[in-house]
C-alpha cells in the first residue's frame, strides 16, 4: 500500500516543514535580555509529525477509494429513522428533558455556569443562523448586537434601575433597530463587501463603547448590575445561577420554537430565495429590501436578548466582550453546526463551547487545536456536523405527505 | 494653520499608507484570483516581522554590521513568509477549491487562529522590542523632526516594489498566466496554464510584500507581539476594499486613502478614534460606490 515512493514524499515533506519551522519553533529569542535558547529536540517532533501525517493521509485516500461503493447510511439517518418510531421519539424527549431539568442539581454551580454560556452561544448561533444560514448574508458584525443588548440592560438599571424582566424585550427591540439602521446602508453591497461592511460596524460600535466615556464609562465598563430577581425577591448566589439557568433554558425553547416557524414562514421562504439568488428572487416578486431589512433584525433580536441576560449573567460588562473576535466565534458556531440548520447550531454551539472546558488539560494548546479542527472541518465535513436536510416536495399519487429528503 | 504639523501629518499618513499598501496587495491580489478573503494573510505579516526578529537578534549577538544585519533579515522574513504562504495554500486552501467560497474563508480564519497561537506558544506572548533599528541617514538631518530614516526607507522600498509589480503584472509571462487566471480559471486551464502554479505564485508574491511591510513597520514602531497581525490584516483588508477589491492600482490607492485619513483624522479630530476613521470612511465610500474605488462594478446574472 505504501511504496517508496510515497515514503520519499513523505521524507520530503518532513524536511520541509523542518525548514518552514526552524526559526520560530528552535529558536527562541527574548531581545529585552538578549538571550536565545536553541530548542533541538523541537526539529525531531515536527519531522517526526511532518512524517507520520504524510503517509496516513495517503493511507486515508487510498482506503477512501476503495470504499466508495458501498455507501453506508450516515449516524443522522439513522437517528432520523429511529426517530420515526413514537415511542422512541418521546422517550429520548423524556430524557433530554428530565437531564435538562435535573442537570444544575446534579452538577457544581461551576458546571451550571457552563451551561449556561453554552446555552446562550445555541441562541446567538440560531440568530446568526437567521442572518447568515437562511438569508445568506455573511455578518462579521453580530457581536455589536449582542452589545447593544448589554448594555441597555447594563445603562438602564444604571440610570433607572430598571428590573431584568423589563429590560429583556426592550433590549431586543434596541437591537432590532440597530439591525435595521446596519440593514438600510449595505442594502445595494453583497458578498465579501457586506462581510466586510459588518464587521466595519461592528468594531465601530466598540470603538464608540471604548471611547465615549461620559455614555458608557468607556473601557472601565458597567460593574454591579442586577442578576435576574424572581418577583422582586432577591436570591442567594447558587439559587441565581441556577434561576439564571432556567431563564437560559426557557429563552432557548424559545428561539428554536420561533426560529423553527420563522423558517416555514412565508418570510422565511424569501430568505431562503434570497440565499439562492437575489436577482432570481426578485424576479419572482419578492421584495428584497424588506427581505434583508427582517434578516437582520429578527437576527438581531435573539443578540439583543443574550446580551440583556449576559449583562445580568455576568453583573459586570466592559467593550472587550464584544470585539469581532466574538463575532468569529458566533460565525464558527454556525458554519461548524451545520448553516441553515437548527439542530445543528445546537449541536455546534454545545461542542463549541463545552469542549474546550472539559479539555483544560490542553487549555493552552485549546485555540490552536481549534483552528486546526476549523481546517479540517471544512475539508472532511463542509456541510457541519449536522447538514441542512432541504425540505423537498414529492408528487406521488399514493404519497400525499410532504417527505423531508437530504440535499 | 500649522504647515509643519501638517507636514509631519502628511508624511505619517503616506508611512501608514505604504504599509497598508504591502500587506494589501497580498489581500487583492489573492482575491482577484481566487475570490478568497484571506483571513491568515495578516498572520503571514506578523510570521514575518516575527523572523526577521529573531535572525536578527541571533545574527546581532555575533556583532555584524547593523546594515548587514537588517538586509539578512529581511531576506529571512520575505523567503520565510512566503514559504509559509504557499504551504498554507496547499495545505487550507487547495483542497476547497471546489468548495462553497464560505468555507474556504472559515478554513482561513482557521489558519489564522493556529498561526497566531503557533507564535505564542512557541515564542512568547510578550511585545518584544524589535532589534533591527538602522542608523539615522546623513542626509535627511534637515527634516529629521518631519521624516525619520525608516520612514524613509518605507516609502522608497513601497515604491519600488509598486514598480517591479506592476512589470511584474503587465510584461511577464507569469503575469499574463495571473491575469489570465483571475478573468476565468477554467479557460486558463484550457489554453495551458497550469492554474495551480499560478496561485502559488499569488501565494508567494503576496506574503513576501507582507512580509516586508512587517519588518519595515516593526522598525518604525519598535516592538511587536503574536497579535499584531490580526488589526493590520484587517486594516489592510479594509484598504483593498476601499480601492476595490482585486484591484491592484485600488489596493494602492485605497491604501493611501486610508493611511492619510487616519493620519489626519488623529492629527485634527481625536485619537481616540483612530480605528474608527478607517471603518467610517470605508461605510460611506461603500454607500456610495459599492465596488470600490477602482472596483469594476459587475454584471450579476441569474
Amino acid at each position: 500500500m505504501i511504496t517508496i515512493k510515497d515514503l520519499k514524499k513523505a521524507f520530503l515533506n518532513a524536511l520541509w516543514f523542518i525548514f518552514l519551522t526552524f526559526p520560530i519553533m528552535v529558536m527562541k529569542v527574548n531581545t529585552i535580555n538578549d538571550t536565545l535558547i536553541w530548542r533541538w529536540m523541537n526539529m525531531l517532533y515536527i519531522g517526526v509529525a511532518a512524517f507520520v501525517f504524510t503517509l496516513l493521509g495517503k493511507i486515508y485516500t487510498v482506503r477512501k477509494a476503495n470504499r466508495s461503493e458501498i455507501v453506508k447510511p450516515s449516524l443522522i439517518q439513522i437517528v432520523n429513522s429511529k426517530m420515526e418510531n413514537k415511542k422512541v421519539r418521546y422517550s429520548s424527549l423524556a430524557a433530554v428533558v428530565a437531564i435538562v431539568i435535573l442537570y444544575p442539581f446534579l452538577m457544581s454551580m461551576y458546571q451550571t455556569s457552563i451551561m449556561t454560556t453554552a446555552l446562550m452561544y445555541v441562541v446567538l448561533g440560531l440568530g446568526l443562523n437567521i442572518v447568515v444560514g437562511f438569508g445568506g448574508l455573511l455578518h462579521l458584525g453580530y457581536a455589536a448586537f449582542y452589545a447593544v443588548g448589554a448594555y441597555t440592560y447594563g445603562l438602564l438599571f444604571y440610570h433607572f434601575g430598571l428590573n431584568f424582566w423589563l429590560c429583556l424585550p426592550i433590549g431586543a427591540v434596541f437591537s432590532a433597530l440597530f439591525g435595521i439602521i446596519l440593514g438600510f446602508p449595505i442594502l445595494r453591497l453583497r458578498g465579501d463587501y457586506l462581510a466586510i461592511v459588518t464587521l466595519a460596524f461592528g468594531e465601530i460600535v466598540r470603538l464608540v463603547l471604548e471611547n465615549w466615556n461620559e455614555f458608557s464609562f468607556g473601557p472601565s465598563g458597567i460593574a454591579n448590575i442586577a442578576r435576574p430577581m424572581i418577583f422582586g425577591q432577591k436570591l442567594k448566589l447558587a439559587q441565581v445561577t441556577n434561576f439564571t439557568y432556567f431563564i437560559a433554558v426557557g429563552l432557548t425553547i424559545l428561539t428554536i420554537i420561533v426560529i423553527r416557524r420563522m423558517e416555514s414562514s412565508k418570510m422565511g421562504r424569501a430568505w431562503e430565495a434570497m440565499r439562492e439568488d437575489e436577482i432570481a428572487c426578485q424576479a419572482m416578486g419578492i421584495d428584497i429590501t424588506k427581505a434583508k431589512l427582517t434578516a437582520f433584525s429578527m437576527g438581531a433580536v435573539w443578540a439583543g436578548i443574550m446580551g440583556v441576560l449576559f449583562a445580568a449573567k455576568t453583573t459586570f460588562i466592559n467593550p472587550a466582550s464584544f470585539t469581532t473576535w466574538e463575532s468569529i466565534v458566533i460565525l464558527c458556531v454556525v458554519v461548524i453546526g451545520g448553516m441553515g440548520s437548527i439542530p445543528g447550531v445546537i449541536a455546534g454551539a454545545l461542542i463549541f463551547i463545552l469542549t474546550p472546558e472539559y479539555l483544560r488539560a490542553f487549555s493552552q494548546y485549546r485555540m490552536l487545536i481549534f483552528g486546526i479542527a476549523l481546517v479540517v472541518m471544512m475539508i472532511f465535513r463542509p456541510g457541519g456536523i449536522i447538514p441542512k436536510i432541504r425540505r423537498s416536495y414529492q408528487f406521488a399519487a399514493d404519497k400525499e405527505e410532504t417527505q423531508e429528503v437530504e440535499a | 494653520m500649522n504647515l509643519e504639523y501638517f507636514f509631519s501629518l502628511f508624511l505619517g499618513g503616506l508611512t501608514r499608507g505604504s504599509i497598508y499598501a504591502l500587506i494589501a496587495l497580498g489581500y487583492t491580489m489573492v482575491y482577484g484570483i481566487i475570490k478568497l478573503i484571506n483571513f491568515a494573510h495578516g498572520e503571514i505579516y506578523m510570521i514575518g516581522a516575527f523572523t526577521s526578529l529573531i535572525i536578527g537578534a541571533a545574527l546581532a549577538m555575533s556583532g555584524m554590521n547593523p546594515i548587514l544585519i537588517f538586509v539578512l533579515a529581511c531576506l529571512a522574513a520575505i523567503v520565510y513568509s512566503a514559504a509559509y504562504g504557499i504551504t498554507i495554500e496547499r495545505l487550507a486552501y487547495r483542497p476547497l477549491r471546489k468548495a462553497p467560497r464560505l468555507s474556504v474563508l472559515i478554513s482561513a480564519i482557521g489558519m489564522s487562529i493556529f498561526l497566531q497561537n503557533y507564535v505564542l506558544l512557541a515564542q512568547t506572548s510578550d511585545f518584544l522590542p524589535f532589534p533591527l533599528v538602522l542608523p539615522n541617514m546623513k542626509f535627511l538631518k534637515p527634516i529629521e523632526h518631519m521624516m525619520t530614516t525608516t520612514q524613509f526607507l518605507i516609502l522608497i522600498s513601497t515604491a519600488v516594489v509598486m514598480v517591479l509589480l506592476t512589470i511584474l503584472i503587465k510584461f511577464t509571462r507569469m503575469g499574463k498566466a495571473m491575469r489570465a487566471t483571475s478573468q476565468d480559471k477554467d479557460m486558463a486551464q484550457l489554453v495551458g496554464i497550469n492554474v495551480d502554479r499560478v496561485i502559488s505564485m499569488t501565494f508567494l508574491i503576496g506574503s513576501a510584500t507582507a512580509a516586508l511591510g512587517g519588518v519595515l513597520i516593526s522598525s518604525h514602531i519598535g516592538q511587536i507581539n503574536f497579535y499584531i497581525g490580526f488589526i493590520a490584516g484587517i486594516k489592510a483588508f479594509v484598504a483593498a476594499v476601499l480601492g476595490g477589491i482585486g484591484s491592484i492600482p485600488g489596493a494602492v490607492l485605497g491604501s493611501f486613502v486610508l493611511g492619510l485619513t487616519e493620519s489626519f483624522g488623529t492629527g485634527y479630530i481625536s485619537s481616540d478614534y483612530e480605528d474608527a476613521f478607517a471603518f467610517i470612511i470605508l461605510i460611506l465610500i461603500l454607500i456610495f460606490k459599492p465596488a470600490g474605488l477602482l472596483g469594476r462594478k459587475e454584471n450579476e446574472k441569474v
